[in-house]
């Protein structure tokens, strides 16, 4: 038995200041990607029918280059926070939970560097 | 104690009950979140491709427009549309209404319904 109080077994483990930051930004997130992902598909539309120089050139426009780092900035922010939840949901070791979601984190954060990245490779192609 | 917890009887669980409708959309969002979250791998191996030159990107234009290509494109589409009018859903919820209960099951047909058309749309936009 625990005879413990909930605030003595709460103590030691930091403050509840950031307690609403996932929620707060998987909705800043979702809000931004609405309009975001509608336009995103214009670049699968390229990729689809465009010529190679079409879609360089329209990618490389810094209007497309800001809006498409916007996205993936976004994306991976969303899709890092909603995997976490699910990984939080479904993970019951304790270990094994952290340790995935730190996996999913940082990978995500090197793709969407890797992204950028390659944004910055195709403008420089113009 | 924890022989005990193993012999302990459980509380009847999810599969007993027949799940409503709006709680069949909630887990396929999760589901098209997770895949969604996939598909940014592609994605990103997309963009890198776009990168690399025009052999590559010839490549990439027709597995894209390869019969089974175009299926999973469209299928990851309509994911996207899917977790989207869901997401509006969830955002609606968030701001404090659309809970009246002779609403759910009509307001999961809308987001059906709405899915199908922005796909179908995007497929003859794009």
């Amino acid at each position: 038995m625990d005879y413990r109080t909930p605030l003595a077994k709460a103590r030691g483990l930091g403050s509840a200041k950031a307690g609403t930051a996932h929620w707060w930004m998987q909705r800043v997130t979702a809000a931004a990607l609405i309009p975001l992902s509608l336009w995103w598909l214009t670049f699968i539309g390229h990729l689809l029918k465009s010529s190679y120089p079409q879609t360089v050139v329209w990618l490389s426009k810094p209007l497309n280059s800001v809006l498409m780092i916007a996205w993936i900035l976004a994306v991976f922010y969303h899709a890092g926070l909603g995997l976490q939840v699910v990984i939080e949901d479904y993970v019951h070791t304790e270990w094994l939970k952290i340790v995935s979601v730190w996996i999913v984190k940082l990978a995500f954060i090197l793709l969407a560097l890797v992204a950028v990245m390659a944004i910055f490779n195709i403008g420089k192609m113009v | 104690m924890d022989q005990q917890k193993k012999i302990r009887p459980l509380s009847p669980h999810l599969q007993v009950y027949k799940l409503p409708l709006n709680a069949v959309a909630s887990i396929v969002h999760r589901i098209t979140g997770v895949i969604l979250s996939i598909g940014l791998l592609l994605f990103v191996g997309g963009l890198l491709t776009v990168s690399v030159g025009e052999d590559a990107y010839i490549t990439l234009q027709n597995l894209m427009n390869h019969a089974l290509g175009t299926l999973i494109l469209w299928l990851f589409i309509y994911a996207l549309f899917f977790h989207l009018c869901h997401g509006v859903r969830h955002l609606i919820w968030d701001a404090g209404s659309g809970f009246e209960r002779e609403h759910m099951d009509r307001n999961v047909y809308i987001e059906l319904i709405a899915s199908v058309i922005l796909t179908v749309a995007s497929f003859f936009l794009l």
